[in-house]
Order: C-alpha cells, then sequence, then structure tokens
C-alpha cells in the first residue's frame, strides 16, 4: 500500500488537476490515474521526507482562514496603496519560528506572502528565524504574535505534534 | 441570460480589474523595491481571483454545468506566486537595494 | 450589464499594464524591472481570461495557463540570475 501509493494526497490532486483540464470522460479519468499513481513514484526521489498530514479538517478550516484572509488584507492594502505613500511605516520584522519541517515552512512562508501588506523576504540557514517584511506596521511585536498564533499554530497542528 | 448571474459576472470583472489596476498603481508609486513588491504579488492575485469568478460563473451559467478548469490557473497562481516575491526579495537584498530610510529594522546580508 | 462591465475591465487592466511599462521602462533597478515584467504576465492572464469571456470562447484558457507556468518559471529564472550570477550551478 505505501509503496504503490506513497502521496496519496498528491495523487489525488494530480488527478484532479488532470481531470479539469481534460473535462470528464472516461478515457481521460483512466489515464488520469495512471498517470496520478505514476508521476508520484517517479518523483519520489524529490521529495525526501514529506510531512504526514494529521488533522484534515484544521486544514480545511485553515485554507478558509487563509483565503478570507487574503480578500480582508487586499482591500486594507489597497486602502494603503491608494493613500500617501509617506505615511506607511515599513518594516522588517524577524520572526522566530516554532514549526521545525521545511514543507510546513513553506506553506507558512506561502501565507505570508499571499496575505497582502506581509511578504516573507528570507528564512536563515538553521531554519529558526523568518524574515518578513510589512508594508505598515504599528507594533512589530502584535504582528509577530499575530501571525504565530494565526497561522503558525494551525500549521503545527496540522503538520506536526 | 439571468439578470442576477449576469449582475455578479459584472462585479466580478469590475472587482478584478480594479484590484489588477490598484496592485499595479502600487508598483508605479511606492518610493523603494521592498515596498513595491506588496501591490504586485497581492492585488494582482485577487484581481486574476475575481477574473477567474467571473470567467467560471459565465461559463457555468452557459453550459449550465459546472466549469472548474479554470480554478487550475487560480491555484498555480496562488501556489507560485509567494515563490516568485520571495526569490525576487533574496536579489533585492543581495543586490543591498536600498530601502525607505524610515524602514525599521534590516534585510539580512546575504 | 455586461456590455458596461467589459469595456470598463478592459480599459483598468490596460491601464494597469501600461503602469506595470512604466516601472519596466524606468527601474531603477534589475529587480525593479524583472518584478515590473512578472505583473505583467500575471494582468495579462486577467487580460486574457477577460478576453475569453468577451468572446465567449474557452480556447484562451490554455493560453492563460501557460503564461502563467512560462511567467512564473522566467521570473524565478531571472531572480535567481541576480542573486548567484548563474541559473543552473
Amino acid at each position: 500500500m505505501i509503496r504503490i501509493l506513497p502521496f496519496p494526497l498528491l495523487s489525488l490532486l494530480l488527478w484532479l488537476a488532470w481531470m479539469l483540464l481534460n473535462g470528464f470522460s472516461w478515457g481521460h479519468a483512466l489515464l488520469g490515474l495512471l498517470l496520478a499513481l505514476l508521476l508520484p513514484l517517479a518523483t519520489r526521489p524529490f521529495w525526501p521526507n514529506v510531512p504526514r498530514l494529521r488533522n484534515l479538517p484544521r486544514l480545511l478550516r485553515f485554507l478558509a482562514l487563509v483565503h478570507w484572509d487574503i480578500v480582508v488584507a487586499n482591500l486594507t492594502v489597497a486602502l494603503l496603496i491608494l493613500r500617501s505613500p509617506r505615511r506607511l511605516r515599513p518594516a522588517f520584522v524577524e520572526l522566530p519560528l516554532a514549526l521545525t519541517d521545511d514543507f510546513a515552512i513553506t506553506v507558512l512562508m506561502s501565507t505570508i506572502s499571499l496575505t497582502p501588506g506581509t511578504v516573507s523576504a528570507d528564512v536563515s540557514e538553521d531554519r529558526a528565524t523568518l524574515l518578513i517584511h510589512v508594508l505598515d506596521v504599528d507594533d512589530p511585536e502584535a504582528l509577530v504574535a499575530e501571525i504565530k498564533q494565526r497561522y503558525e499554530r494551525p500549521l503545527k497542528e496540522i503538520f506536526e505534534c | 441570460m439571468d439578470s442576477l448571474v449576469e449582475f455578479l459576472v459584472a462585479a466580478f470583472i469590475l472587482l478584478g480589474a480594479a484590484f489588477a489596476l490598484i496592485g499595479s498603481i502600487g508598483l508605479a508609486r511606492l518610493p523603494d523595491f521592498y515596498l513595491r513588491l506588496h501591490g504586485p504579488t497581492k492585488a494582482s492575485t485577487l484581481g486574476v481571483g475575481g477574473m477567474i469568478m467571473a470567467s467560471l460563473l459565465f461559463f457555468s451559467w452557459q453550459a449550465q454545468t459546472l466549469q472548474l478548469q479554470e480554478v487550475l490557473i487560480v491555484l498555480f497562481l496562488f501556489i507560485t506566486a509567494p515563490v516568485s516575491a520571495h526569490m525576487l526579495a533574496k536579489a533585492a537584498m543581495h543586490r543591498g537595494l536600498a530601502r525607505r530610510k524610515d524602514t525599521k529594522g534590516r534585510p539580512w546580508k546575504q | 450589464m455586461l456590455e458596461i462591465a467589459l469595456p470598463v475591465g478592459f480599459a483598468l487592466i490596460v491601464l494597469a499594464l501600461l503602469l506595470n511599462l512604466y516601472r519596466l521602462l524606468r527601474g531603477p533597478t534589475l529587480p525593479d524591472r524583472a518584478l515590473a515584467l512578472d505583473t505583467m504576465y500575471v494582468n495579462a492572464i486577467a487580460l486574457i481570461v477577460l478576453y475569453g469571456i468577451a468572446t465567449d470562447s474557452k480556447l484562451y484558457f490554455e493560453a492563460a495557463m501557460l503564461i502563467a507556468l512560462i511567467g512564473f518559471v522566467s521570473t524565478v529564472a531571472v531572480a535567481k540570475y541576480m542573486t548567484r550570477g548563474d541559473i543552473i550551478e
């Protein structure tokens, strides 16, 4: 089971993407199934240690939260951009990471970049600190606390224990 | 075409186009590179998101079935946009691009 | 309603593309230009999707997808070149 389907979720995603690209027909369903089985096997060496997904409902709630935040923060940033740029208070902020897994860190960085107003600029060699550039911040520490509470904690629950 | 669907499609088109424009305004007028990075990577993603929503609604209504193809574009953009933003930020820090003087904190040495 | 929303949408996106072009020409640094080009890719995708709605054709979906793919790869390649002075080490 493990040997045939190393990454069941990746296989499912590949199959869904294939079906979306080609539209539904039984032939494509079969071909997609074949690709969804073979591609993860073929690309296995590229994924040295993928974390187990531990909490699917939590992941779905996290995705919903992120999408909502993207919309809300987009409106905020739109206003910030249209105001006078002189009133912006930009900052580089360092965020100490509690996550240890590379993939989880990547997801956190993507989340930070996608929610407007913050861009993750770099991660330190030892994976202990994240460098974030913020468009407009009053209290950097409060921002770090919010990111940790809002995004990092759920990710920790989803990918690690 | 049903007028409610038409209204929604029109609303999503205008929303998407407005956000695409605001992102580009940010790119054009903000004073330093790190600030400019914020405009496009955000508003453009929602800009395209709005367009895709409009397109989904429009074609699903035309065919009277759910047409989800376009979701792939949004999915792809949402996965790749942070990566390109990250790479560009790294490149900027490596070249030591100037930041606005009142920026708190400092970029790391590359 | 669409007959108003479509031209307005086109106008806004084209204006966005012109602003990107301004940043692309003006610079002042290489990362700025790369960022402007990346934004142009994203806006071009929006334009193509909008054109698909306007012409009531799904033909353009593949074009939008291809621009998304090419845009990402080229931006990453350019950014990598700017940091390392090389694309494939």
